[in-house]
């Protein structure tokens, strides 16, 4: 039986659009914006002002606090201002808008590290660092931070993801189809950065190819595993894949490394191999651009700051009237007001939804049939604490242990009577942590 | 590109297409094969009881719903369901007015006075058994016979005041005096089967409900499979015990719901001076749902049990 976890959904994979296309480079863009937050932390300081000529791969904004992450140029070109823009996040961020000179030119310090072992797992977390790389399966925490665990907690395994779970999205499976050596060698980076000899690679089986690719590809190592994983929703949750491979439950509020495990996603692992092998930094990624509201779906390798526009374009434009354009997959993407907004580190995919299909869904009463407490990965019950939320009741709402909800949308998609579960969770969590601010 | 309207919702943005209604109408079409058995061996008046019955619930619901300028949700099916499950626990031959009056009452006093679908605390369709049964308990216990259409007693009935017993086929079957939908095994194992199939209903309450019947009436030396196959015990264990809104949320209560209704039959059936006692029992548990909902919350992953 397939490795997996308690609870879950099964959404439709809708994968089939874009899952045996191959990666294509996009389009050199004439402008882009670089937003100085991408990342989980804080924002980063600007070192270059307007009118500065820039070059790829050269810093332009320095993460000095601890958990942050820098940011770098994506083109050659100009910076052409400097201002607080739309972010896919949500809100407005300072960007560096820069314009392209179309020469592509390189920055002169970006120069191959050599070989792994002639680098010092310092010398390979600062090389990390600097290429300002991030968790690439939506999260964009600095990966740095995850590689440098306080003394006192040892780790001994990671745990590489590739279930690519949330539906449409096919970046991390091309990803690991095409640049299979890249994701291996960018395992070795991080074994060791850390000192770690267990490595599973975690592949939901709905993807046998890329399962079959990197079982060959490990073949010769002894520590590095893939396990295929039951294709089920959200089985790339972090608490849910650790859970499935090692058996381990992150304890309630905790992180991973309290198990001993740092899971990686395989996107970030490819920056990393790249930044070892090449020096250059996490300017560019693979982005899914799908969904039956453009012309033609494609995983497009796009460089970081790239308005959605132009990627839809390139994707043949949009096919009928678009209804809802998300930023990542259906069950945790983040709907957009604009399309001026940028590819940014976290971006796996631009999913464009027809008019048909983003519906506005009209909640209706909750007939207890508990869907949401069978499928709660945590084993919450989402009813309750939706009803405690809605009704201003916080302090029950902590009772039941609205902090530990992961936010997977797993109850609201399974509700017969369509109540935004997750949302109203989400609000809950948002009252008890102000008011424990406030304590 | 520009000027487009895009809609801006919260995440999922997809659903799983199940709905209420979906469910709803599921549970109807599961009731069908009961519905038509007990219609074969009772005869056209208890077609017309089931039909009375469904009228009724479905004008109180809309006429509840207008009153109070509510959405008139009459479609969703629920009001079908507690018309129908009411007329499944009526006598043959009971006055069709009498049936209408009931399911009126178990509208109106089992649902819409708590707020309509989803909150009312108890089975309504047993809210409206449990009125009838107060007001006219001489119409409720007045049955026909299958094989001769002439009176007769329930199978229990005529154990627990005659001593006289009834053999298996005809309880599976359901060729025996009860009420139009209880008495056929088969029929209700039927659609009580499309439902599991479904994932409609969770197979934790029937099994510990009919499995704690069995247990202690063996114990107690009375006839565990008598006992499973007759009176309202197959139809309430598996339509009614089950009603979503009414039982716990959680499966460590449904286990102990069903457990507890096993156990109050037994006690009524032993002990009690009424041949039943299917209706009470799943009342009582639906009265202490809310609390077993709250003790039984299941440990949250990553979260250490208490004292281990
Ligand atoms: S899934 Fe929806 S209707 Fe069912 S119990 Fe949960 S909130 Fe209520
Ligand atoms: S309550 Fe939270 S963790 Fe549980 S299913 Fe809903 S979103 Fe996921």
């Amino acid at each position: 039986m397939r490795k997996t976890f308690k609870g879950g959904v099964h959404p439709p994979h809708y994968k089939e659009a874009t899952e045996h296309r191959e990666i294509e480079k996009a389009r050199l863009p004439q402008r882009v914006i670089i937003p100085l937050q991408q990342h989980i932390g804080a924002p980063c300081e600007l070192i270059v002002k307007v009118g500065d000529k820039v070059k790829v791969g050269q810093k332009i904004g320095e993460g000095k606090a601890f958990v942050s992450a820098p940011v770098h140029a994506s083109i050659s070109g100009e910076v052409v201002s400097i201002e607080t823009l739309p972010h896919p996040v949500g809100g407005k961020v300072l960007s560096v808008v820069i314009q392209s000179d179309g020469l592509d030119e390189v920055d002169n310090n970006i120069k191959p590290f050599g070989s792994i072992e002639s680098l010092s797992p310092e010398e390979l977390k600062k090389i990390i660092r600097e290429a300002g790389i991030v968790g690439m399966g939506g999260a964009a925490f600095p990966t740095q931070v995850k590689l440098s665990p306080p003394p006192e907690k040892t780790i001994d395994t990671v745990i590489i993801n590739g279930a690519e779970c949330e539906p449409y999205l096919t970046a991390d499976h091309r990803v690991m189809l095409e640049r299979t050596e890249d994701v291996v060698f960018g395992i070795k980076v991080v074994m060791r950065a850390v000192g770690v000899s267990s490595v599973y690679i975690g592949i939901e089986d709905n993807k046998p190819d890329a399962i079959k690719k990197l079982e060959e590809a490990v073949s010769g190592e002894e520590n590095i595993k893939v396990i295929p994983l039951r294709a089920k929703y959200p089985q790339g949750g972090e608490k849910q894949l650790i859970y499935a491979i090692t058996g381990r439950e992150v304890p309630s509020g905790g992180l991973p490394m309290e198990v001993g495990v740092i899971v990686q996603n395989v996107g970030t692992v490819t920056a990393i191999a790249r930044a070892v092998k090449t020096g250059m930094p996490l300017i560019e990624r693979v982005v899914t651009v799908t969904g039956s509201g453009v012309k033609k779906p494609r995983n497009l390798l796009a460089r970081i700051g790239t308005p959605f526009k132009d990627l839809i374009e390139e994707c043949g434009g949009f096919n009928g009237t678009p209804g809802k354009v998300i930023m990542g997959g259906p069950m945790m993407g983040i709907a957009q007001t604009s399309l001026e907004v940028p590819v940014i580190k976290g971006t796996s995919g631009i999913l464009v939804l027809t008019k048909e299909e983003a519906k506005q869904y009209e909640p209706g009463p909750c007939i207890k049939c508990a869907r949401c407490v069978d499928i709660c990965p945590i084993n919450l019950l989402p009813t309750r604490i939706s009803h405690f939320s809605q009704m201003g009741m916080w302090d029950e709402a902590e009772e039941y242990n609205a902090l530990d909800c992961i936010e997977c949308g797993s109850c609201s998609y399974i509700c017969p009577s369509k109540i935004p579960l997750v949302q109203r969770i989400r609000i809950a969590k948002g009252e008890i942590l102000a008011r424990k601010r406030k304590k | 590109m520009e000027n487009l309207k895009l809609l801006v919702t919260s995440s999922p943005h997809i659903r799983d297409d199940d709905s209420v209604q979906k469910i709803m109408y599921s549970v109807i079409i599961a009731l069908i094969p009961a519905s038509l058995m007990g219609v074969y061996y009772f005869g056209f008046h208890a077609f017309l009881v089931i039909a009375a019955s469904i009228l009724g619930a479905i004008v109180t619901e809309g006429l509840f719903q207008k009153l109070r300028n509510k959405p008139i949700t009459v479609s969703d099916g629920s009001a079908v369901i507690t018309g129908l499950l009411l007329a499944l626990n009526l006598p043959p031959g009971f006055p069709l007015w009498m049936a209408v009056v009931g399911s009126a009452v178990a509208i109106g006093l089992g649902k819409q006075v708590f707020g309509g679908l989803g909150y009312n605390p108890f089975n309504p369709a047993l809210i409206g058994r449990a009125f009838l049964i107060a007001s006219f308990p001489g119409a409720m216990t007045t049955w026909i016979s299958p094989v001769d259409g002439i009176t007769t007693a329930t199978p229990l009935g005529l154990l627990k005041l005659q001593g006289i017993t009834t053999d298996y086929f005809s309880l599976f079957i359901g060729r025996v005096g009860g009420c139009i939908g209880e008495t056929s095994a088969v029929a209700i194992l039927i659609g009580a089967a499309f439902l599991l199939y479904k994932g409609y209903i969770d197979w934790r309450i029937p099994f510990s409900y009919l499995g704690t019947v069995a247990v202690l009436m063996y114990i107690f030396g009375k006839d565990p499979v008598f006992h499973l196959l007759s009176g309202g015990l197959m139809l309430g264990a598996f339509f009614m015990a089950t009603d979503m809104v009414t039982s716990p949320i959680t499966k460590k209560g449904r286990w102990i719901f069903g457990i507890g209704a096993g156990i109050v039959v037994v006690v009524i059936r032993i002990w009690g001076g009424l041949p039943e006692g299917v209706s009470y029992s799943i009342l009582l548990m639906n009265g202490l749902t809310p609390l077993l909902n709250r003790y039984t919350r299941p440990r949250i992953f990553g979260k250490v049990k208490a004292n281990g």
